[in-house]
């Protein structure tokens, strides 16, 4: 044989060796090295948000306030755009060829293998045309979302909007949000956004090399669904909103409405107001611009942000205090020569009333009263009158003024009621008395409440003593879940027992003729309220209305304050009368002139240009702050008012 | 041993048909899963490579077996003419040749497109085989061999024209075949390999100071341990300078001879460039496959990286990617164990010949493949540079599997007729 023969087995022993190193080669890659299979799945698996519709809310008798409809992304992948009729499809989204151009260019430039959107929010109408065509626009498709939609167009302020999240939100929700997402900014809206907006789902999409979707993994074993949004049951009434809404109509001011037994608002109207259809689609950014600018501050939540002097309603708070600081008795009697002039104090009241108790001052709205009773709670009661000052404001406190009431909304503001060291500190000195403010014992002065607060005095007035905090929302998802601190019953701090003479006053006020809401009596419904008038000095006063009905077991308290109405009876009584008939009775019995002088009414101010300017510049900072600024100034303006021009 | 399995069949070898067999399913499987879209699931599609393929292999059946029935004389008398024509259509090639992927390989035939640098290495291993025996009765002689290697290294030169370097590289794995007959030492393997791990190892070490040095320190070690023997002192020398010229020509190699591409893909081999999405795309990409194979793999179908075009190439070059993600180490290891299984049974082919003719003839055989599976595996699992050749039989193409086919059937049919040629 061969001599070279046992050379076979080195050849053989080569085989076998470098087969025995891609063996070990492949044990490490397959079975030793896990990170391969991490790469594959990195290679091939895009996780995939998929968004949850958000919550549907409902008004207290079942109405759709806020719901969800479709709309559609044209998304497009520029690679597969091959031989279309470009004009044509310009002309079915409204677009000009530059900007055709533009689009593509952009999305060619973040990938041309991929889908971008190249349309956002076409609603069903266009879509459908598009829809029919679809097929000739090769690289082009649909993709279907939701955005909210607001049936009757109302409750702006009280439902908020929702925006793409900021990069604070981003920041401060630890990567919850990413950019694009959509997030409540203001209202219900952002108060229950983390109930309203759902649970996310993540499907985990395959693409191939160039990024194109190619299917499911695994068949959807490691996807999760989106679980939509819980509904909201609100306490709104919608057909009472509808009717205030279109009540406050060119008109600058609030109304809210609560029912005393439980706290919830039944309605919340913030004027001027805007159509909530406008902050969505594709307008919503010119919209936006346009709310902003407006000199009238749409924006602008003022039932729970605005804070005025609450003038002549304040009466029936200082009534009540003082009876449980026992400095005065429903058979108390202070003489009005037309006017508190004590100790260099000077108070007008427009005509002299002579003898007055508590009834009388009440119905007629005595400052000569207020003044006697306010100075014997700060300087009758055997303590400095700082100390007794600062009990006064505790009582006021125990009232829901001075601080936020906690409402279920974001940017609620607290009001203001100075406190004893601020005067001091503005007196310098310790020393003063009653005298040194005594435009505060009629409303005026260093006193700011909110319309909330105002509408939540009259809960606690009809309830004779107690309230839950007012809220918007009472029911939570399926099981309509009310939040704790909504339930919970709270002490106004005067006894019942001193409501009837207050209440009393406040009944003749609307029934007795004379009164000074006599023309806004229902005729079988005992309302009980109060006009108020706070002194303005840039133009007409502003005019407040509050009251309560019926007298027995009331069912609703109302607060209506109108800006620049002049008497508080001629435009905020009647709006708080024809709202209070509509909800007890469904009906409105008012003189038809009479309603129709309101709906027709229009007291927007005149604007000067100077002042839009300034409001311009203010809107471009952060809204909320710029507002509260405003109002604080507004307010210092008018607490600059001489009291002797105070009217009840 | 007259009148045992004398009939036809009986001498024929059919553990290594069977094996070649199991290989080409194998193949046509990878193949479907590496073309199949899972949007358009047919089955059955001509158009697909895995259709094409299909036909290739029923072709390549007809052909092996036509082979079988040939007489054994007629390929050994042919076998100038076929290298002659070989050589006729590596030159075709590069006048009419369709360019593909840098390579002018290819001579199209209507649909089907040749490539003769495949069937070179058939023809010239029939001719070396034909002039080796021719030589069988003196001692191995250095004029036998240079005529040998002319044999090899013409058509080598023809392919490195196109350029193909995968193609040309094959042919170099005859050494072993020299090496069997005794026509190159052990010691000229050993240096051989020496030569290959310091090419290597000169490439790898960015500053050839370095190794230099190192080469310096083990030759001063040597020549201290080896200090009473003058004659190794010298061999030590020689062998120490030699390694320090060729290491100092690698690098001037690498740097003026080789293509740019090339030397990308011995960067990336070697780890000296990182760049996945670059050069390196092709090589991470197999690698992932493979290793997201794991144990037991995805399964049929079920590959990823292979269903969604992660990898390039992957029914040629790169379809061991396939196997290794779809059917895990297991799966790879039991190929390989087929491939080993069968480059053993041909070594044991081989060396049950007779004459010279059909030994030189079963190892250039052996070679070639053992070149192709080591080359190719090696290459996606990242232990070779990405060198662009067919794992035989399982690829997809008609050219590549068709050779190897001939290949391996001629040398069953020698195998077939070993008594025959011993009786004449």
């Amino acid at each position: 044989m061969n001599s070279f023969f046992e050379r076979k087995y080195i050849i053989q022993g080569i085989f076998i060796a470098i087969a025995l190193l891609i063996i070990a080669r492949l044990f490490y890659l397959q079975i030793i090295d896990n990170s391969y299979i991490l790469s594959a799945n990195n290679n091939v698996l895009r996780k995939v948000i998929v968004y949850p519709a958000r919550g549907v809310v409902l008004d207290r008798h079942g109405q759709v306030l806020v719901q969800n409809e479709p709309v559609y992304d044209i998304l497009v992948t520029p690679r597969e755009v091959k031989n279309i009729d470009t004009l044509f499809l310009c002309q079915l989204l409204d677009i000009n060829k530059e900007e055709f151009d533009k689009r593509l260019k952009k999305a060619r430039d973040h990938s041309p293998y991929r889908a971008s959107t190249f349309e956002k929010l076409l609603d069903v109408k266009t879509f459908a045309k598009f829809q029919e065509h679809l097929d000739k626009f090769s690289g082009f498709q649909a993709q279907p979302r939701t955005i909210r939609h607001y049936p009757d167009s109302i409750a702006a302020h009280f439902l908020g909007y929702i925006q793409e999240v900021q990069e604070k939100d981003i920041e401060k929700s630890n990567g919850f949000y990413r950019s694009g997402d959509y997030i409540g900014a203001s209202g219900v809206e952002r108060s229950y956004e983390e109930l309203i907006r759902g649970t996310r789902g993540i499907k985990n999409q395959m693409v191939d090399a160039f990024s194109r979707p190619k299917g499911i993994f695994m068949d959807g074993k490691y996807d999760t669904l989106a679980v939509s949004g819980d509904g909201l049951v609100s306490s709104l009434d919608k057909n009472l909103q509808m009717l205030a809404e279109k009540l406050m109509k060119n008109k600058l001011g609030s109304i809210v409405a609560i029912e005393p037994a439980t706290g919830e608002i039944l309605t919340y109207v913030s004027s001027p107001g805007y159509d909530p259809n406008m902050m969505v689609g594709r307008q919503r950014g010119n919209n936006y611009m346009k709310l902003l600018n407006d000199p009238n501050r749409p924006l602008f939540n003022r039932p729970i942000a605005a804070s005025y002097p609450p003038g002549s309603v304040f009466k029936v708070v200082a009534a009540l205090t003082a009876q449980q600081a026992g400095v005065i008795n429903p058979q108390t009697v202070f003489n009005c020569p037309g006017g508190y002039y004590v100790n260099g104090a000077r108070m007008r009241c427009t005509h002299v009333d002579g003898p007055t108790d508590l009834i009388k001052s009440i119905q007629k709205s005595c400052n000569t009263y207020y003044g006697y009773v306010y100075a014997r709670m700060l300087d009758s009661r055997g303590i400095s009158t700082p100390e007794a000052y600062s009990l006064w404001r505790e009582g006021l406190t125990k009232f829901g003024l001075g601080n936020p009431l906690g409402i279920d909304l974001p940017g609620e503001k607290g009001g203001g009621i100075y406190t004893a060291e601020q005067y001091t500190k503005k007196f310098g000195s310790a020393k003063w008395k009653s005298t040194y403010n005594i435009s505060n014992s009629i409303g005026q002065g260093e006193i700011g409440i909110t319309p909330l607060q105002m509408a939540n005095i009259m809960a606690i007035v009809a309830n004779r003593g107690f309230y839950y905090r007012p809220h918007l929302i009472k029911g939570i998802g399926e099981k309509q879940i009310v939040k704790k601190e909504y339930t919970e019953k709270l002490f106004a701090g005067v006894d019942a027992k001193h409501y009837e003479p207050v209440i009393e006053g406040m009944s003749r006020v609307v029934n007795m003729p004379g009164g000074t809401g006599y023309s806004v009596k229902i005729n079988g419904i005992e309302m009980c309220g109060k006009t108020g008038t706070v002194q303005n000095a840039h133009g007409e006063n502003h005019a407040v209305f509050f009251a309560f009905a019926p007298r027995v077991n009331p069912k609703i308290a109302i607060a209506v304050f109108v800006e620049n109405a002049g008497y508080g009876g001629t435009w905020a009584g009647p709006i708080a009368s024809m709202l209070t008939e509509q909800y007890l009775r469904d009906t409105i019995t008012l003189p038809k002139h009479l309603q129709d002088r309101i709906y027709n009414g229009y007291l927007l101010p005149k604007v000067e240009k100077k002042k839009e300017e300034v409001k311009k510049e203010d809107n471009k900072i952060d809204s909320s702050k710029t507002n509260n600024q405003i109002a604080i100034a507004n307010k210092k303006k008018e607490l600059v008012v001489h009291h002797s021009q105070i009217v009840r | 041993m007259n009148n045992q399995n004398n009939s036809f069949f009986g001498r024929i070898d059919w553990i290594t048909i069977a094996l070649w067999l199991a290989l080409c399913i194998i193949g046509l499987f990878n193949i479907h899963a590496a073309v199949f879209n899972p949007e358009h699931p047919g089955l059955f599609n001509m158009e697909t490579n895995y259709g094409k393929q299909s036909i290739y292999i029923f072709t390549a059946i007809i052909i092996g077996f036509s082979i079988l029935i040939i007489d054994q004389r007629f390929f050994i008398s042919a076998a100038p003419i076929i290298y002659f024509i070989v050589v006729l259509l590596l030159i075709t090639v590069l006048i009419v040749g369709r360019n593909v992927g840098g390579n002018q390989a290819w001579i199209p035939i209507g649909s089907f497109r040749l490539q003769p640098s495949e069937f070179a290495k058939l023809a010239t291993c029939l001719l070396l085989a034909v002039y080796l025996n021719s030589q069988s009765s003196k001692t191995p002689n250095m004029q036998s061999l240079l005529i040998g290697c002319c044999i090899v290294l013409f058509p080598v030169f023809l392919v490195m024209l196109q350029p193909d370097t995968g193609s040309a590289l094959a042919f170099f794995s005859l050494i072993f075949v020299f090496y069997r007959e005794g026509y190159v030492s052990t010691k000229f393997m050993v240096f051989g390999g020496l030569a290959i791990v310091l090419f290597v190892l000169a490439l790898l070490v960015p500053n050839e100071w370095i190794l230099i040095i190192s080469l310096t320190l083990i030759a001063t070690i040597s020549i201290y341990l080896n200090r009473q023997k003058r004659k190794h002192i010298i061999n030590i020398s020689v062998l120490f300078l030699a390694s320090i010229i060729y290491v100092l020509s690698v690098d001037f190699v690498y740097e003026n001879v080789l293509q740019s591409h090339q030397r990308n893909r011995i960067d990336i081999i070697l780890g000296k460039m990182d760049d996945p999405r670059g050069q390196g795309y092709n090589l991470n990409q197999s690698k992932i496959a493979i290793g997201s194979g794991q144990l037991f793999g995805k399964g049929y179908l079920q590959g990823t990286q292979t269903k969604y075009n992660f990898v390039p190439e992957q029914s040629t070059d790169f379809i061991f990617c396939t196997i290794g993600e779809e059917w895990g180490f297991v799966g790879s290891v039991t190929l390989i164990g087929i491939y080993i299984f069968l480059l053993l049974r041909i070594i044991n082919i081989a060396e049950r010949q007779r004459t010279t003719f059909a030994r030189v003839y079963a190892y250039g055989v052996a070679s070639i493949l053992f070149f192709h599976f080591f080359i190719n595996i090696g290459m996606t699992i990242g232990i070779v540079p990405v060198i662009g050749i067919p794992l035989p039989f399982i690829s997809y193409g008609g050219s590549s599997l068709w050779s190897f086919t001939i290949l391996l059937f001629l040398l069953l049919r020698f195998d077939s007729a070993r008594k025959g040629i011993n009786q004449n």
